[in-house]
Order: structure tokens, then sequence, then C-alpha cells
């Protein structure tokens, strides 16, 4: 049985302790949000955030997850209020598929905490989420906005 | 008035009720569920009391942007206001049950906006004058006084005016309209504007309901494995061994190749099929590996019988008795399609009934799939379409959906709901053909090219997966952007003497529709030799094009050049230039390079024109621009798919290589849309990607890159 705090709420899960953290997410709790790629931590497209900080939980086992703080992208936006991350994603328009934009938003979120104000060199070097749908233009010029906004 | 307009409203509204079972299971599987009790206007337009107005959509939003441009050009001639529009998907089931009301559901080939543009415009129009003839008759003045805008119609004489909302019960009761005239271009307010797109939102928050993501009562969830070598079998396994297993509710064969495991949750079923002994024969085709089909690719080239795509004058005496003769080979590898979300499908299966939801490009093929797989026909089957995590080709093939009802099927009335691991999707795909091209040119004492000769030798998509359109076993396809008419892709250059031929050589490994297709190493094989014939008869590389090229090639190609500032690029930084005609659009880019002496490519900027014809959503095809350019760039920096054993040795994205933001160049394009025509704007692009890159590389390097990926040769200064 794992216990899960995530978005602020607590979960139980009758699971595997070495269960990744995002079939949990996905199957045992519905939070669909966070998105399956790859499954080897080279995607991004499950970024979440545990205790702030950006991960990939297709490979954290949920053991480690418990008694941390879980993010999803389904916890960013409070009462419909989105964050300035996504906000900025909506008025640049990123997403295409958007299938892999839950985890490009977490990645970006985590980075922005880090780094107020990234330069396109501070980009390339942390983000590493894969978009086959080529929003990576798009994705640079909302880090810029929302660092501005 | 066509077809379209002539139907029985009753039959659908039945439909659409039996359809709304997934509503009521508390979520949508479309973007406004108008399936309450307004009836719609015509097949294209609900409009609900409160001005609502749903417009439906047949073909697949996969992250293209087609959804909002569909749903402007029904609303360009609907008259409404485009803030109260939203959409929904009719089901390929209720497309058969009204006689295809809805045309053609498939979304592959940047077909969505120019194969459907008419008969959507005509849609909204005809349900705009349905909708101010039930004002007028309210009114009872004559329909030719009343004018509708922003949903709002208008008595103008007495200045009376009505929502669309109002009407829209009583206009659903009128005849449709004979004919519609469509307005003229110069007097759109809604296409050519970037609006917004009517699908971001849920994008955002983690709400959208992609096709992985469905859930219903009751559901279990399978995972699959097909023999890794095609043409390979199942020989045997041992169910016995993970039943026990946690959460594991059935172990079924699903094909003479495959197995699968059906459990609660995907990782019970992963890790007790990764735990499933399995015996596999894996064939004769075993034998196969990468350098088996280069050698058998190998000898193509220079084969006597080959299919004659394209041919002009007498090529092979023209190079013959040339004052130069230029000759090489190039070569493109297998490509996979890599959709962010694997392949899924859920399915329930009951003898009366046969359900799947899936991420479909292709629904009619889809319900034809489920009907095949159930055994019922397709009167009880129905699928329907959940958004795409991209699409790319890969999902006009139905491979998934019959997996899906075939384990459904053994566990009737349970909804099954399949993924595929990302291992299974790299090995289980219909791969971006494998060709060789060996191209050979004579130039005269000017300069001028006399003769071209391109011999294709390669795989035939059309015979890996559809070999009853083959003509008199010619792939067509094979000669994308190098036809002498087609408008999915013809020959930009005049070139008086001309031999484009194709000897097919197919192997095991599934061949299949890969974003852009043929036109991808088509243009990178022609586009990259013409550079080279540029360097062989001293000229520029843009004046050297401009001098063959027919008029809208050469225009877009100006247009690039234009904007990229050609030749006057800073010091150190190398231009290369390329150009193409596919999927009805005229496109050309221009690369900005730079080569460091240790051999480091940095691409700066790489600006892409396009003259589509008429241009729905600026906005949305700069992001098919820039995205195709991802595309073709990740192809072509890394893209290959090897095999070894008869198997694709790529098993996940850490041995399969995409693009990710740091190598992503500055994206400008120029959209140059002329008129009179309309283009795809979803593929052209990725072709122009590789040449332009290919032939900066080659002026700032003088390295002639012929063999794909980039990432096999070293750009280092020796
Ligand atoms: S699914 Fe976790 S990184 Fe790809
Ligand atoms: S938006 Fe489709 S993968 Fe990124």
């Amino acid at each position: 049985m794992a216990r899960l705090t995530v978005n602020g709420k607590s979960y139980t899960a009758d699971v595997d302790p070495d269960t990744p953290l995002l079939w949990v997410l996905r199957d045992s709790l519905g939070l669909t949000g966070t998105k399956y790629g790859c499954g080897v931590a080279q995607c991004g497209a499950c970024t979440v955030h545990i205790d702030g900080e950006a991960m990939r939980s297709c490979s954290i086992p949920v053991n480690m997850a418990e008694g941390k703080k879980v993010t999803t992208i389904e916890g960013l936006a409070v009462k419909g209020v989105l964050t300035k991350v996504q906000k900025a994603w909506l008025d640049n328009e990123v997403p295409q598929c958007g299938y892999c934009q839950s985890g490009m938003i977490m990645a970006v979120t985590a980075l922005l905490k880090e780094k107020p104000q990234p330069t396109d060199a501070d980009i390339d070097a942390t983000l590493t989420n894969i978009c086959r749908c080529g929003t990576y233009q798009q994705v640079r010029e909302a880090i810029h906005a929302a660092a501005k906004a | 008035m066509n077809e379209m307009l002539r139907f029985d409203r009753r039959a659908f509204l039945v439909g659409a009720a039996a359809a709304s079972g997934g509503f009521s299971l508390g979520f949508s599987t479309t973007g406004a569920a108008a399936a309450d009790a307004t009836p719609e206007v015509n097949a294209w337009v609900v409009v609900k009391p409160n001005d609502t107005v749903v417009i439906r959509i047949a073909r697949s939003e996969m992250g293209q942007g087609s959804l909002t441009g569909l749903a402007q050009m029904v609303a360009e001639e609907l008259e409404c206001d485009w803030s109260k529009v939203t959409w929904e998907y009719p089901t390929p089931g209720q497309n058969t049950a009204r006689k295809r009301i809805w045309g053609n559901y498939n979304s592959t080939g940047s077909q969505s906006i120019r194969q459907s543009q008419d008969y959507v415009r005509k849609g909204g129009a005809a349900a705009r004058e349905m909708l101010i003839q039930a004002a007028a008759n309210t009114w009872k003045v004559p329909a030719a006084e009343c004018s509708a805008a922003n949903s709002i119609i208008t008595h103008q004489k007495s200045g009376r005016k009505t929502s669309f909302g109002k009407v829209a019960a009583a206009a659903a009761k009128l005849e449709p309209p004979k004919d519609v005239v469509l307005k003229d271009p110069k007097d759109w307010k809604l296409i050519g504007k970037g609006v917004k797109r009517l699908d971001t939102y849920d994008k955002l928050i983690g709400k959208q309901i992609y096709s992985i993501d469905l859930r219903l009562p009751g559901m279990l969830i399978a995972t699959i494995k097909d023999c890794p070598v095609n043409g390979g079998k199942l020989t045997s396994f041992d169910a016995d061994k993970v039943k026990g297993m946690r959460g594991v509710k059935a172990v079924l064969r699903v094909s003479d190749s495959s197995v699968a495991v059906v459990a609660d949750t995907f990782w019970n079923a992963k890790t007790a099929l990764d735990a499933l002994p399995m015996v596999w024969d894996m064939g004769e085709n075993a034998k196969v590996s990468s350098a088996s089909i280069a050698d058998m690719l190998k000898e193509g080239l220079s084969a006597e019988q080959t299919y004659i795509g394209n041919r002009q004058g007498d090529a092979a005496g023209a190079i013959a008795g040339a004052a130069k003769k230029v000759e090489a080979v190039y070569s493109f590898p297998y490509q996979h399609h890599v959709t962010m979300e694997p392949m899924n499908a859920t399915a329930r299966y009951t003898p009366e009934k046969c359900e799947v939801w899936c991420p479909t490009q292709n629904g009619e093929g889809a319900l034809a799939a489920v009907a095949e797989a159930s055994g019922l026909p397709v009167s009880q089957c129905d699928v329907y379409k959940v958004h795409l995590g991209g699409g790319f080709g890969r999902r006009g093939r139905t491979d998934y959906v019959t997996q899906a009802v075939r384990i459904a099927k053994q566990m009737p009335g349970t909804p099954v709901k399949l993924i595929w691991t990302r291992e299974e999707d790299m090995a289980h795909c219909a791969y971006h053909p494998v060709t060789q091209c060996k191209l050979t040119a004579g130039l005269d004492a000017d300069g001028k090219i006399t003769g071209l000769q391109m011999r294709i030798s390669g795989q035939s998509i059309l015979a890996s997966l559809l070999p009853q359109a083959l003509q008199n076993g010619m792939d067509p396809i094979v000669f994308q952007g190098l036809t002498p008419s087609s408008p999915e892709g013809h020959l930009g250059y005049d070139i008086p003497n001309l031999l484009i031929d194709h000897a097919m050589r197919n192997t095991h490994i599934l061949a299949g529709f890969w974003r852009g297709v043929n036109l991808n190493q088509n243009a990178l094989y022609l586009e990259s030799f013409i550079d080279e014939l540029a360097k062989e008869a001293g000229q520029d590389p843009l004046e050297f094009r401009r001098k063959m090229l027919k008029p809208k090639h050469r225009a877009v190609l100006d247009a690039a050049a234009a904007k990229a500032n050609y030749g006057n690029a800073p010091k150190g930084i190398f231009q290369g230039v390329a150009q193409i005609m596919g999927y009805g659009s005229y496109v050309a880019a221009v690369a900005d390079v730079s080569v460091s002496d240790g051999g480091q490519l940095k691409i700066h900027r790489i600006v892409g024109a396009t003259d589509c014809g008429y241009a729905v959503n600026p906005a949305q095809i700069e992001r098919q621009i820039a995205g195709s350019f991802v595309y073709g760039l990740s192809a072509s920096l890394y893209g290959e798919i090897t095999i070894k054993d008869g198997a694709v040795e790529q098993q996940n994205l850490d041995s399969y290589t995409l693009m990710r933001i740091d190598e992503m160049p500055r994206v400008e394009s120029v959209i140059v849309p002329s008129g009179g025509f309309w283009g795809g704007v979803g593929e052209p692009t990725i072709a122009v990607a590789a040449p332009a890159v290919l032939n900066g590389i080659a002026r700032a390097t003088g390295k002639r890159i012929r063999d794909m990926p980039l990432v096999k040769h070293s750009l280092k200064n020796t």
C-alpha cells in the first residue's frame, strides 16, 4: 500500500512499492494529465514535481515519492487560475498535439523557479523534454514571456 | 445541391443518442457534446438555443491544427460569432449510416483542409441560408431582405434582429437550399486570420483526454508483444507462469504472432508480459540485416527492369554527349514516426455491438477494422475518435485497433484498453521506406543541364500496405515531387532530357506513410544533387536553380531567399537552399549554418517559404512550418532504424535520438499564398529541411554528405 500526497491531497494506492510513480498517478489515482512517452527517462512527458523538483515519474518507484509532496499538471492552476507558465503557453499557443506539454510545462515551471530569467543557453542546457510535433520555437518564446510576466 | 445536404435528420438523432454512451459515462470523447436534443441545422452545424455553434469535424486533430482551420471555413460561410464556436467529431459509424454525409475521414497526406474545403464551406453556407430563411419566415419577409453576421440575422428594412440560436430549431425543419454561392476569397473575414486554436486550454491543465487516458467503468488494461521479426510466429507461451501475478486477469493469444496480458493496471500487465515465457519462430526473415538490404538496393541502382515515373527526351543520349558528366549516389534510411502517445485503443465487445475508442487518423478504416476483427456487421460497430498525441501517418494504420478488438472479443462485456509499450511501438511500425538513389547528369559548356537521370532503388509503401493500389506493379507514390504533373508533387525544373525510374526492392520490414512520405528523400536527392551540379557548373546554387524553375517554384524560392537575405550571410555562416513541390504546395528553405573546425554543426536559422494557394490560418501554418523543420531535421541529423537478425534494433528513445530544443534553429516563415488552388501545409516543408542544411554544410566544409543520417559523418576540418 503506497501513501502519497499529490496536489495537496492524500491518497493510498494498492500497488507494488516499485511501481513507477507515473502508473500510480495514471491508473490508480486517475490523474492522467501526466503522460507516458518512453518509460525510460528520455522524453520528459511524465515530468512531475517531487518536493518542487522536476522528476521523470516513469523512472521513480512509488515508494520513493512517499512522504514527499508530489505536484502534477493538474495541481498547477489553483481554482482555474493559470500559472504564469500556463498563461504564457496559452498566449503563445504552444501546444500542437499537446501530448508532451504537461511534461514541458512542469519542467519549465521548475526551471523558472531555479532561474527566473533564463537565457537561451540556460533553456538549452536544462530543457531536454522531447516534443515530436516540434513546438520548440513556441516553447522558447513562451518561456521568455513567462519570465517577463 | 450535393449529396451531403440530403439526409435523414431523425436517423442522425437516433445515432447520436446511441453514441452518447460515452458521454453518460462522465466524459466527452469530443470537444463539445452536442448529444443533447438540439437538432442539427445540417450535418455540419448545430446551433444551441444559447447561440453556441457546434461545428462537426470529420478529420482527426493530431496537433496539425486542421480542426480549427476546418471550423474557420464553416464559420466563414455560416457568418457566426467565432467566439461561440465549439466542435465535435461525428463518428465513422454515423457517417456510414448517413451515406458518408461527412465525406472522407482520412487525415493523412496533408489533405484535411484542401480536400474538404469546398464541401465544408458549402455546409456552412447552406446552414446560413436555412437560418436566414427561418428568421424571414417568422418575420414574414423575403429571405433576400435579410442578412447574417456574427450569429445575428437582420432584416435591413425594418431593422429587426434575431440570433441564430433563436431560429435554429425552425431552420432545422427547412428543406436545405438546392445550391449555395460561396464567398469570393477577397470577402473572407475569418479564413486567412490566425485565430486561436479551439483546442488549447485543456492541454495546459492536464484535462485533455487523449485516447491513452480514456477510462471506462470496469475497464481493464492490456499490453501486447508481437513477434520481433515481421513474418515470424509465436510458437507458444506459458500463461500459467504469470497467471498468479498481481492484477493479472488474462493471458490471451491475439494472433499467430502475438500475445497480450490483461490486468487491472498497465504496470501489472507489463510486468507480467515481461515475465511471460514465450517461444518464437522467427522464420526466414531473421536472415535479413541492414547490410543485406543495402546490398539489395545497390543492385537495384543498375538493374535493367524498372518502373518509369518521368521521361522526357533522351536522357542517356544527352548525358553521353555532354561536355561534363556528374554522378552521385545517395541513400536514406528507415525512419520511425514516434508519435509521443504510443499506440493504444480501447475496445468493448458484446455479441450485439463492438465499440472502439482510439486515436486514429483514419476513422473509416478503423471502423472497417473493428467490423472485420469483431465479425459484426459495420452497422453494429462504431469508432469514437479521441484526441491524438501525434499522428505523422502512423495512425492511418489500424493494426492496434484490430488487436484491441481481438483482445476484447475474448472478454465480452469488459472494456479493455490496449496500450503498447514504447518498445513495442519501436518494433512494430510501418517505417519510412529505405531507398538509395543514383543521379547522373550532363552539363554543357555553359553549365546548363542537358540531361538528368535519377534511379531510385528501394522499398514501395504501396507494396507493403496497399498492394491493391499498385498500378501494373508500379508504385506511383515513389515519384512524389518528381512527376511531370501530379498535384501531389511535380518536378519544378525544366530539363530537356530526363529519366526518373524506380527499381522496386521490397523487404519484410513494413514501409509506411511517414509524415512527408517520399517527398522527403526525393527532395533530398534532387536538391542536393542540383547543388552539386551548380558547383560543377561554377554557378551560384540559387541562380542555377532560378534559370530552370517553373514560375511558382521560382517565386517561392525567391521569397525564401529574400527573407533570408541570401548572399549576404555574416562571415562564417553559409547558406544552403532547397525547394520542392508536394501536397499541392510549393515550398522552399534557406538554412544558415556554420561548422566549427572541430566539426560542430550549428543551424542558426532556417527560413521556410510556402505557397499553399490559400492560407486558412497563418498562425497555424507557421507552426506547421517550424514543426516540419524539427521533424525533417531530426531525421537528417539522427534518424535511422537499423535491422539485425530481421528485427529492428532501436528499442526505445535512448537508441533512437530525436532533436531537442538545444538544436532547434530559429525558424522564420514566409507565407506567400498566390491563390487559385488549395495546398497542404502539414508535410511539404519537411522535405526541404535536410537538403537546405546539407547544401549549407557542403558550402561551409566542401563535404558533400550523401548518406543519411548526418550523425554518422564527421564534419571535422581535415
Ligand atoms: S515517459 Fe518518462 S521520460 Fe518518457
Ligand atoms: S505538442 Fe505534440 S509532442 Fe509536443
